[in-house]
């Protein structure tokens, strides 16, 4: 019931916000709902259409709540117009009702909101974890990550940001500010999974459910089904990608039988079908790389080849200094460490500070037998991380080498 | 809703004259369009800051200081107050002011009187 919960949030929410305008009322009404639902279902069976029942009983709450304020009546008004005869015990079909989700996620990740209050309210309007929960996994306090929430609706209301899906023209631009939300989500809990948070970890889980929402809302957005694509197939080698002390495991290190095979078959399924629709974007690009790596039964059977060259269409797509980074890194293994040892100089400029240009440099260094300089680097890149499985991984690559000068 | 879009820039910045004579011609482009659409309900530039005096009372006394409330980087040279339809609208007019490709637009919503929070 739980899941059902869950799944079903967001759509009560979102209709309730198109009906009433009011974000408050809304999530509070829903939540009268689903207390109901945990009340009358065990006693009475579960009905029909759960969600439209769980709708229409937080519909008929609202209604309720504004009779009961008697002020607003045009809001009154409208109510009455979509519901027909409150208290139906009943609900009429579902399938007449739009749904209301993707005007939600647009409203949430509007660029006029801050990056992180669009994450914030993308989880507690659309996905509904509690504010606790949303806290807690970005390490906030509760009251300040509330505050956040509670600063984004107010600018949404204050500021006008119209409830809609955005107008063709917009759409490129705010589906990509979308998945960037869920992407940022999905790196948040893959950075930290393993750690002592599973809530933390668990944010990967939400990403994909948020994934795969969009990807059925969107079905003609090849990038939406790309996402999904790309965060299945990351996420294949949660298991392994830590050892039993929790130190990061390299990907040619890792155990391969415990990558996840049936996460790796729907990721690259779906990105075959994203593929047949000729409109490449970045999220297409990173999952057939990652695709790459996935179906590669051993390390040594990677193609690098090819990992170089959807490198070089990313760098088009993003062109960005870490898809630089990655791409010599990809050239490394395709062509050998002296071909990316220039394409690293040119990078010391755009990427001051960033642990891992260093760090691939000694890695560069070590694989062409030049250990002391290598040594040089890994301590230069030790200087520079910060997080704890980094350092740990950096010391005993710099212990490997042995004594050196 | 109404909207003040409140044009950002350095006031120190000085343009080619070639580039300054189409940015003001692009603005007046602007200007009529918006006022055609009825958007812009009023609008025009404001004089350096050093012609601004920033008042403050405190305690009951009025305290008048030369010069912008902020020694920032940026001042505002002007403004439009438009109505719109909703943020997304006034987004779009504000993004085809000539000013945003050099300075900055900051767009705030008016708060009338009778609207709490």
């Amino acid at each position: 019931m739980a899941a059902a919960f869950r799944a079903e949030w967001g759509r009560v929410v979102a209709t309730l916000i198109r009906v009433t305008g009011d974000w408050d009322l809304a999530e509070e009404c829903a939540q009268e709902a689903f207390a109901r639902a945990l009340e009358t279902w065990p006693v009475d069976g579960v009905p029909r259409g759960p969600g439209a029942w769980l709708t229409t009983t937080a519909r008929n709450h609202a209604l309720n709540r504004l009779r009961r304020g008697a002020t607003e009546t045009a809001k009154l008004r409208e109510l009455t117009a979509m519901s027909g005869p409150p208290e139906t015990p009943d609900p009429p079909d579902v399938s007449g009702v739009p749904d209301d989700r993707l005007r939600l996620i647009f409203t949430c990740c509007h660029p006029a909101l801050p990056l992180d209050a669009r994450v914030a309210l993308t989880l507690r309007t659309l996905l509904g974890l509690s504010t606790a929960e949303i806290a807690r996994a970005f390490l906030v306090s509760e009251p300040a990550m509330g505050q956040r929430i509670v600063r984004a609706k107010r600018k949404i209301r204050q500021a006008g940001i119209p409830y809609r899906v955005p107008p063709a023209h917009l759409l490129p631009e705010r589906t990509a500010s979308v998945l960037g939300v869920v992407y940022l989500l999905f790196n948040e809990g893959y950075a930290a999974s393993g750690g002592a948070d599973p809530i933390r970890g668990g944010l990967c889980a939400e990403a994909i459910r948020l994934a795969r929402v969009l990807r059925d809302l969107m079905p003609d957005e090849p990038e939406a089904a790309g996402l999904l694509a790309l965060l299945l197939l990351q996420d294949s080698r949660r298991d392994a990608r830590q050892d039993a002390a929790g130190d990061l495991v390299p990907l040619e290190e890792q155990d391969r039988d415990r990558w996840d095979r049936a996460a790796v078959a729907e990721g690259a399924a779906l990105l075959d079908a994203a593929l047949r629709r000729a409109a490449p974007g970045p999220y297409q690009v990173q999952a057939a790389i990652a695709a790459c790596h996935a179906t590669a039964r051993r390390a040594e059977d990677t193609d690098w080849p090819q990992i170089a060259a959807l490198y070089d269409r990313l760098l088009v797509l993003t062109p960005s200094p870490v898809v630089r980074l990655n791409r010599a890194v990809a050239i490394a293994m395709a062509e050998g460490p002296e071909a990316a040892l220039p394409l690293l100089d040119d990078l010391e400029a755009d990427l001051p500070g960033y642990h891992l240009l260093p760090a691939t440099r000694a890695d560069l260094l070590r694989r062409l037998n030049r250990p002391d300089e290598a040594a040089a680097f890994y301590r230069q890149a030790l200087a520079l991380a910060r997080a704890e499985p980094d350092r740990r991984f950096l010391a005993r690559r710099l212990a490997d080498l042995g004594p050196v000068d | 809703m109404q909207y003040m879009m409140l044009i950002c820039g350095k006031e120190t910045d000085v343009l080619p004259p070639d580039e300054q004579a189409a940015l003001i011609a692009d603005t007046e482009e602007w200007v009529k369009e918006m006022d055609g659409r009825g958007v812009r309900r009023i609008g025009n530039r404001l004089r350096l800051t050093e012609a601004a005096t920033t008042v403050r009372v405190r305690e009951g006394e009025t305290l008048l200081s030369d010069g912008p409330f902020a020694e920032t980087k940026e001042q505002i040279l002007g403004f439009d107050l438009i109505e719109c339809a909703d943020l997304e609208e006034a987004l779009e007019v504000a993004s085809r002011h000539p000013s945003a490709r050099h300075g900055s637009i900051e767009v705030r919503p008016l708060w009338p009187f009778d609207e709490e929070d």
